[in-house]
């Protein structure tokens, strides 16, 4: 139980929940994507993500689980980061021995976490409403007989000021992936000499691949919906 | 003949009494300092002046000025050690600088490190460590096996020697933004659990070197890779990664 409450413990709960949002990404990146290539495939994927109970009641829990817990133990850390050090030095030239990313976690974390908020505003909050509230589980738009979901996408990609909030957003989260993707496989310790190079390589693919492919999708919507 | 050019310098030093008073940057200008001499020596120079004036010298730790006892330690200019690499403080050369330069001169700051005068800092949190777990019990009534008789892989025992040029100077602390020892607690973890005769021990040290560590103050881990860059000989994180595995292999089955 004491091992617990250590600091690398409490860092390898980061890392795997981190690990574990880094593959719920790639998912919702791959999903995002059929609504560039097909809205009909776009629509049956997310009416089965919608509906499925394994999918509603299993993952989505676990995955908020996932999200609370990075957050949380993110929270637990940077405040025994801070009490470390209660004297700061007065003349400090930390870029000289690290990258941005790696001492500024907080801040590009806290940033994805409050898109978070707006993302679910978007989406969740009218998807939970529209299917446990309204008790409207048919995917169908009112009236009609096609799917909601493309439209709804279509619709909440018009402001430019909402487009410009996700782009910036992504930029952040590219930049926590940038160090947390191999800063996670060291805290658990799986980083050597002979996997170092294959895990930098694959990270700094994955930071700047997913997050560019998710500006593009919203850029693409919002280049339609002003056609 | 050719003459060699002198620096003209300012020092910007933390000055602080005691272990309780609050301490200030004093500023001190220093002129005529040779290139070649360290910058240890350059300090000497400084005191001895303030000594002449019958001021109080500044405090630092110093011992065998050959880059050997970890004794040096000094945050110059932003960086344990100041801005060269692979080297402690009493290595660091005067060359490194430029004519006019301003020179920031701070102690090691960690919680885990209170400061005692000036730049003299206590870091007997690192011999407590030390003593909760970075050893061998060994029996050496005198028929102890030899070690040399024990075959060790090359590679182990190459990796085991890196880990263990650790000084202990606690560069990687200072380095640190969350002043985290992990490299130091890592390095003397690994030394041992590489060997056979550390292995009859491994969960208990690294468990108690860990949890020693908590309880000293020193800061998580964020893995900037800081520490490895300023250590002064150049003790690789990859001991962190080894020191999790071998802490959450303990924590585990222990």
């Amino acid at each position: 139980m004491e091992n617990s409450k250590t600091s690398i413990f409490r860092k390898v709960l980061m890392a795997l929940s981190g690990l574990f949002l880094v593959i719920f990404l790639l998912q919702h990146f791959v999903i995002n994507s059929l609504s560039v290539i097909s809205p009909d495939s776009f629509n049956e994927v997310s009416h089965f993500m919608g509906t499925n109970p394994l999918v509603q009641f299993l993952l989505q829990p676990v995955l908020m689980f996932g999200v609370v817990l990075h957050l949380g133990m993110g929270m637990v850390i940077e405040q025994k980061n801070r009490k470390a050090r209660p004297i700061k030095y007065a003349f400090s030239n930390a870029s000289a021995n690290s990258s941005w990313m790696s001492r500024n976690m907080i801040i590009t974390g806290i940033t994805v976490m409050l898109f978070l908020g707006l993302h679910f505003y978007d989406f969740w909050v009218p998807e939970m409403n529209t299917k446990y509230v309204e008790g409207n589980m048919s995917g169908m738009l009112d009236g009609e007989d096609s799917y909601r979901y493309f439209t709804e996408l279509q619709h909440k990609f018009v402001s430019p000021v909402r487009i410009g909030i996700y782009c910036l957003s992504f930029i952040f989260l590219s930049l926590h992936l940038l160090h947390g993707f191999q800063s996670s496989f060291q805290s658990v310790g799986f980083k050597n000499r002979k996997f170092a190079p294959t895990i930098a390589k694959l990270g700094n693919i994955y930071a700047v691949a997913i997050p560019l492919g998710f500006i593009f999708i919203a850029l693409f919507h919002f280049i339609n919906s002003s056609h | 003949m050719s003459t060699v050019k002198t620096l003209n310098l300012t020092l910007k030093i933390w000055r602080q009494k005691n272990n309780i008073a609050k301490g200030s940057l004093e500023t001190y200008p220093i002129s005529d300092i040779s290139p070649d001499s360290s910058f240890l020596e350059m300090l000497d120079i400084l005191n001895g002046g303030l000594i002449e004036k019958g001021e109080s010298p500044v405090t630092f730790d110093h011992d065998c000025r050959e880059g050997i006892c970890g004794s040096c330690s000094l945050y110059i200019n932003g960086e344990p050690h100041g801005p060269s690499r692979l080297v402690t403080t009493c290595q660091l050369h005067m060359r490194s600088f430029k004519d006019g330069e301003t020179i920031y001169i701070e102690p090691f700051r960690a919680k885990a490190f209170p400061v005692i005068k000036d730049l003299m800092v206590d870091r007997s949190a690192f011999d407590r460590i030390q003593h909760a777990g970075g050893y061998i019990s060994v029996n050496t009534s005198g028929n102890t096996q030899d070690a040399n008789s024990i075959p060790i892989e090359k590679e182990n025992a190459d990796e085991a020697f890196y880990s263990a040029a650790c000084i202990g100077c606690g560069a990687c602390v200072a380095a640190c933004k969350n002043a985290s020892a992990s490299l130091f607690v890592a390095a003397k973890v690994s030394q041992y659990a590489l060997l056979p005769q550390g292995q009859v021990e491994a969960k208990d040290r690294v468990l108690n070197m860990v949890k020693q560590a908590e309880k000293e103050g020193f800061g998580p881990c964020s893995n900037t890779g800081a520490c490895e860059v300023e250590c002064p000989k150049g003790i690789s994180i990859e001991n962190i990664a080894r020191m999790n595995r071998e802490f959450l292999s303990a924590a585990i089955t222990k």
